[in-house]
């Protein structure tokens, strides 16, 4: 078996440690014999359908941001909408995250459009959002993840969060929300980075994408003592930071 | 005499033995604050009586070394060089190294100030000591939390420079976003940067920043990248390069852990060869900075190579300690650019020797240990020895090192630091040699717990 992963924009949206997510779901299909092809994506490279099976959109500058929500302006855009809505699995890490809403508002100029994968929006904001988080979720149990963002992201009435943030801030530090979900695509604010703490998130996306390329597959269960060690210790750090 | 300035300097110099004799450690920052509290222009008015200015040094990785090179080099020269210490790198820090350094009337006994600043710091910095030389290094994604986007930094420190007619610009063009910077300044900028091209990297390593074009946003192509995004590029999108280098490295010869060496080639100069005690690539960064920055300040190259022949590596830059008939060799990391390289010399020295690695994530080290993930730790699984990590996030690291295709059976997460060291040693053989790598809070915390056990070179008091 062979899983291909598409790493949107990896050379100009990868900042605090995002890549660590493709390095996760990479190594997870390894570990169980599913051979894992990691194809990076940058601005202005075509999105050939049904070629990938996981996508992965991390965090960047406002520049990087900038020409990124150009470069999905068009046929790419579309490309990455259809698979989703057809359940290709998908991670979105801050500034990815905040491009799959319907559009990021600036300090100052224009609106940033979005892909409206999401039903949410971003404003930016004054206040830098930065520490450990612990979220509850109802599908996942419970997160662990760093934040660093001034943009706050308010969820639409179709939106379905994440989870709720149970320390730090989360979406935009008012709702406590955090996160957003959508058939087999999530977007949160958890870099850290959150796929190798958290792996039950990365197996989701692995299983998704297995289910879609080779029909109902049960995934092999992995020795994840380290992973759960690292989890409950940053639990614990966010407890005593927060 | 200024009795205000007079006034804050005793006030800065009074409590800054207070808090040595109270035992407080060698705090600046509260001397400092009382002094520009006493005059908000202490700084400025000290470093105007500098007769031959004031150096300031600026860049997310080597300050401290490069300064350090520096002042050095000019006390070879036969200078009175006013230097500030590592940790007092703000505007109170270094206001409170420079009182020191000064007479109870506020005369400053000295000729020229090496002056190293926190990147944040930078434009506050060259502000109050207009300085006559500014020497910038690197800039790398180091603690972005504390700083906020590396965009943001290269602004302000491009707004600080141009507000700066008389300084002379010392500049790594092997960084992008510093050349980029020190474009509009090209008629008073010296640039430095390797003309080599056997340490080029095969790939450019995942922790490498701003590896985009400044001006036009497309990809950097690179035809060498040295370390991290330092590289000789130029891009695709609007033929932006790296520009021409006054000062060159070349011929570079990096021995093992101990020596480092290179030939200086210089615009109307026969090339000279440099020779340090140090290792590494950043360091061979390092030393051709302080040589730019010196030959900008006029000092010969004999003067330089003795200055550089004279250097020795700073508290926990790669220093060696004996303890219980173990050697213990013990190596700073501070973001994954530092982690790459001191991964790189292992590797290519080809040493098997076991380590530890200690990661705390207080507001020194970042609080945010993400940064463990842009580090390239895969070189490491293929050597032998085990690993054994500890500190605050002592289990981040480990589970990084699992990605990194590390054999689990080899890896072992330790307690906090003292206990980390007690089992580390125990784990070494008599006479064995075990490799540490702290980040900065750990090497405190390491410090203590070897002080504690009666392990304490002289050298740590400096
Ligand atoms: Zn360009």
């Amino acid at each position: 078996m062979e899983l291909t992963i598409c790493w949107l924009y990896a050379r100009t949206m990868n900042i605090y440690g995002d890549r660590g997510n493709v390095l996760a779901l990479a190594q997870r299909c390894r570990w169980r014999g599913i051979e894992a092809r990691v194809i990076e994506l940058g601005v202005g490279e075509p999105l050939e359908p049904g070629r990938y099976d996981i996508f992965f959109w991390g965090g960047g500058q406002d520049r990087e941001q900038v020409a990124a929500a150009h470069d999905l302006q068009g046929p790419k855009g579309e490309t990455l909408r259809c698979e989703i809505e057809e359940g290709a699995p998908l991670l979105a890490i801050c500034g990815g995250y905040q491009l799959l809403g319907r559009f990021y508002r600036p300090q100052r100029g224009e609106l940033l459009p979005g892909l409206g994968i999401f039903d949410a929006w971003t404003e930016a904001g004054s206040r830098r959002m930065i520490g450990n988080v612990v979220v509850e979720s109802e599908e996942f149990g419970e997160l662990v993840g760093f934040e660093n963002h001034s943009g706050r992201t308010f969820l639409g009435p179709r939106a379905r969060p994440l989870g709720r943030v149970r320390i730090g801030w989360g979406n935009n530090g008012e709702d406590k929300t955090e996160g957003c979900r959508y058939r087999n695509a999530i977007g949160c604010y958890l870099h850290g980075p959150v796929l190798p703490k958290n792996p039950q998130l990365a197996d989701f996306l692995i299983e998704a994408a297995l289910r879609r390329r080779y029909g109902e597959i049960a995934l092999l269960p992995l020795d994840d003592t380290l992973e759960r060690v690292a989890q409950s210790s940053a639990v614990r750090r966010a407890q005593a930071t927060r | 005499m200024d009795p205000r300035l007079s006034l804050a300097v005793g006030v800065s110099r009074l409590s800054a033995t207070a808090i040595r004799r109270l035992g407080w450690g060698g705090g600046t920052a509260l001397p400092g604050l009382l002094a520009s509290l006493v005059d908000p222009a202490a700084l400025s008015k000290l470093s105007r009586q500098l007769p031959a200015g004031c150096v300031v040094v600026a860049g997310t990785n080597g300050k401290t070394t490069t300064a350090r090179m520096l002042a050095t080099i000019l006390k070879q020269a036969g200078h009175r060089v006013v230097h500030n210490r590592a940790g007092s790198n703000l505007v109170r820090g270094i206001t409170a190294a420079i009182a020191e350094q000064s007479s109870l009337l506020g005369r400053v006994r000295g000729e020229i100030a090496v002056l190293e600043a926190d990147e944040a710091a930078f434009p506050a910095v060259v502000r109050q000591t207009s300085p006559r030389i500014v020497l910038l290094l690197n800039l790398f994604r180091d603690q972005l939390d504390r700083y906020g986007e590396l965009d943001t930094v290269a602004r302000t420190w491009g707004e600080a420079l141009t507000a700066l007619p008389a300084a002379s610009i010392v500049v790594n063009v092997d960084d992008p976003a510093l050349a980029a910077l020190t474009d509009q300044l090209a008629s008073r900028r010296l640039t430095f940067g390797l003309a080599e091209q056997r340490c080029a990297l095969d790939q450019l390593p995942h922790a490498a920043d701003a590896a985009v074009c400044r001006r036009c946003g497309t990809p950097l192509t690179y035809r060498a990248a040295f370390l991290s995004h330092l590289g000789d590029y130029w891009c695709p999108g609007c033929g932006f390069e790296r520009p021409p280098l006054d000062v060159a490295a070349r011929a570079i010869a990096l021995e093992g852990l101990e020596r480092l060496s290179f030939e200086v080639a210089a615009l109307g100069q026969q090339p000279w060869r440099v020779d340090i005690a140090l290792s590494g690539l950043y360091n061979v960064y390092n030393a051709l900075a302080a040589v730019a920055a010196a030959q900008a300040l006029g000092i010969a190259p004999e003067l330089i190579r003795a200055g550089l022949a004279a250097t020795r590596a700073a508290f926990g830059r790669l220093e060696r300690v004996c303890y219980r008939d173990r050697s213990l060799v013990i190596v700073l990391i501070k973001n994954p650019t530092g982690l790459n390289e001191v991964v790189r010399m292992l590797t290519s020295a080809r040493i098997e020797a076991p380590l530890l690695i200690l990661i705390n994530d207080l507001d020194a080290d970042g609080r945010d240990v993400s940064w463990l993930w842009d580090a390239d730790l895969e070189p490491l699984a293929q050597t032998g020895s085990p690993v054994f990590t500890g500190g605050i996030r002592g289990a981040d690291m480990a589970l990084r090192l699992k990605y990194a295709g590390f054999p689990v059976e080899r890896l072992r997460v330790l307690d906090d630091l003292p206990g980390a060291l007690d089992a580390f040693v125990s784990e070494l053989a008599p006479g064995q040699t075990g490799y540490i790598l702290p980040t900065y809070t750990a090497l405190l915390a390491l410090r203590r717990a070897l002080a504690e056990r009666g392990v304490a070179p002289a050298f740590w008091r400096q």
